[in-house]
């Protein structure tokens, strides 16, 4: 098979797609985000705990294809213990790295990093980039309140 | 019908697509179009681009004839009595909608009933939940048997005497089974029902009589039948067109305007507001006259021999799931399906790796999706350009896609 989809299906995502982090709903969350994506039915609910400008806490769960479960799960492991707003930053990070821009070489994004072949494949950007749209949205609710 | 040929006439078939031939499985989304269509279009458009029914001058009368010949070949295609029940539209979408907002919601009352089905095509769901919700009406659904197909007992049961609307797709678009909308339609009959058939899935691949299917309505598309997007039809019974009022104004569909007070057109241009789709017309009428070429027989006789076939070497790879009757007398030329443990996206991603096009999601079809217990299913899906080469490549790929799948893991 292709180099090309090897570069997509890194075994990091096949590990988080197949043993997913963080599966589940917090009882005692503070933000609960559903998002769907329409166009394929992926659907994701996402679960936060914030605490004193911290994600003390981050749940998901939903159904989808490989990259958008692995990237659910890769996402709720990134942000669990950061302040909202450099999950934010971080959101920001990723978001640059679907559409193929250069990233600092600095920052660690751990698993994260292995989804940027993702951005060769447009067609799966979307489902890349379902979970942190949710986490976006419940983490600027947070910020408004 | 030599594929070979018909290929011939298909420029877009002969490319490479991630370095591997093309292998197009999607035509119950879009069909490609040949020569013949693509070239009308542009020869309206280099020699006798003009507005209809307008202008004096000599374009004007030779666009208004070849717009108008379109509806000839579309009336002789379906077998309709006359022009004036073919109405030209957007698409099946925009057909389904024009009979829900016009004729449903002036007739239908609260307390009636509209009747529909699980497997429809959210088309033909969504303008009837708009009509129930404005009038008070009841959206029902036919049920489903096991293998996916509809029972008339299950038909007889939901159509009543309250029932005012039946409107069902006559192929599925996920589950491939042909439905018998013509004794469906003697149902809603016999209870004081319209019928309406959504042929968006069949106008491109069986012979539509629709006197013989005694229809009220019927709507299909120009892009799934090798004809251009943005053209569709929608027809209807003269008698029941002419109490329709429009839902579009202005434009072509105007009699007489005064300052407060204005008249429509006869049967069909009450209905087609605005310029109408000329150029699509025209494309639509070379589309029919390409597959009348063919033969519509035929195309259903190698689609349906591709269904048999696929069906077959598809069942017998590891871990497939084939949603809808197993019985290819049963079905048209689609195939969906799920791999055990694969996502169909991923499916799909990895067969277009190989140059293979398949559809992967919910095919507009989220009732049904929940009623086979799948959140997203792959469909291949054939037409007259398919040859069971095609299909050899397909499984090919999918024992590929597991292979691959149960390595990275």
């Amino acid at each position: 098979m292709s180099s090309n989809l090897d570069a997509l299906y890194r075994r990091v995502i096949m590990d988080h797609y197949k043993k997913p982090r963080n599966r589940g709903v917090l009882e005692d969350g503070s933000h609960t985000i559903n998002m769907n994506n329409p166009t394929c039915g992926d659907r994701i609910q996402l679960s936060l705990k914030v605490e004193d400008g911290i994600v003390v806490d981050a749940k998901q769960e939903g159904e989808g294809c490989s990259i958008s479960m692995s990237s659910a799960s890769m996402m709720t492991q990134a942000i669990k213990g950061k302040k909202v707003e450099d999950a934010l930053v971080l959101s920001k990070v990723f978001s640059d790295m679907m559409q193929g821009k250069e990233i600092e070489e600095d920052l660690d994004l751990g698993d994260i990093e292995a989804l940027q072949g993702v951005s060769k494949f447009p067609a799966r950007i979307k489902c890349a980039t379902l979970a942190w749209k949710a986490m976006e949205k419940g983490l600027k609710e947070e910020e408004q309140e | 019908m030599n594929i070979q040929d018909i290929r011939k006439q298909f420029p877009i078939l002969d490319q490479e697509v991630n370095g591997r031939p093309l292998v197009y499985l999607d035509s119950s989304a879009t069909s490609q179009k040949p020569l013949q269509v693509i070239e009308a279009i542009e020869k309206y458009y280099r020699e006798i681009n003009s507005n209809v029914h307008r202008g004096v001058h000599t374009l004007g009368t030779r666009a208004t004839d070849a717009y108008e010949g379109a509806r000839e070949k579309v009336r002789k295609f379906i077998n309709a009595k006359s022009i004036q029940e073919v109405i030209f539209t957007r698409g099946t979408t925009t057909s389904l909608n024009t009979v829900a907002a016009s004729y449903a919601a002036a007739t239908v009352k609260e307390g009636d009933e509209i009747v529909i089905t699980y497997m429809e095509h959210h088309s033909n769901i969504i303008p009837w939940q708009q009509v129930a919700r404005k009038t008070g009406a009841q959206l029902k659904y036919i049920p489903l048997q096991a293998d996916g197909t509809i029972s008339l007992d299950d038909a007889r049961a939901t159509i009543t005497a309250n029932t005012k609307v039946v409107s069902v797709m006559q192929v599925s678009n996920v589950l491939g089974v042909i439905n018998p909308v013509k004794e469906i339609a003697e149902i809603a009959h016999q209870n004081g029902a319209i019928m309406v058939v959504d042929a968006a899935q069949s106008a491109p691949h069986m012979k539509i009589d629709v006197q013989d299917l005694d229809c009220d309505f019927l709507a299909f598309s120009g892009h799934k039948m090798c004809g251009p997007t943005g053209i569709g039809v929608l027809y209807g019974k003269k008698q029941l067109l002419e109490k329709m009022e429009p839902i579009e104004f202005g434009g072509e569909m105007i009699d007489f305007v005064e300052l407060y007070e204005s008249t429509w057109k006869e049967l069909p241009w009450k209905f087609e507001a605005g310029t109408p789709i000329i150029a699509g017309a025209i494309g639509l009428g070379a589309a029919i006259d390409f597959l009348n070429e063919i033969g519509l027989d035929n195309i259903a006789e190698h689609e349906h021999r591709l269904a048999a076939y696929a069906l077959e070497k598809m069942a017998a790879v590891e871990g497939m799931t084939i949603y809808g009757p197993l019985d290819a007398a049963k079905r048209a030329g689609l195939v969906t399906f799920n791999l055990t443990d694969v996502h169909p996206h991923d499916v799909a991603t990895v067969l277009d790796a190989e140059g293979i096009a398949v559809r992967a999601g919910h095919h507009c079809a989220q009732p049904l999706m929940r009623w086979l217990k799948a959140s997203a299913t792959a469909r291949a899906s054939f037409y007259l350009y398919n040859s069971e080469d095609d299909i050899d490549k397909l499984v090919e790929g999918l024992v590929k896609t597991k292979e691959y799948f149960s390595d990275v893991f």
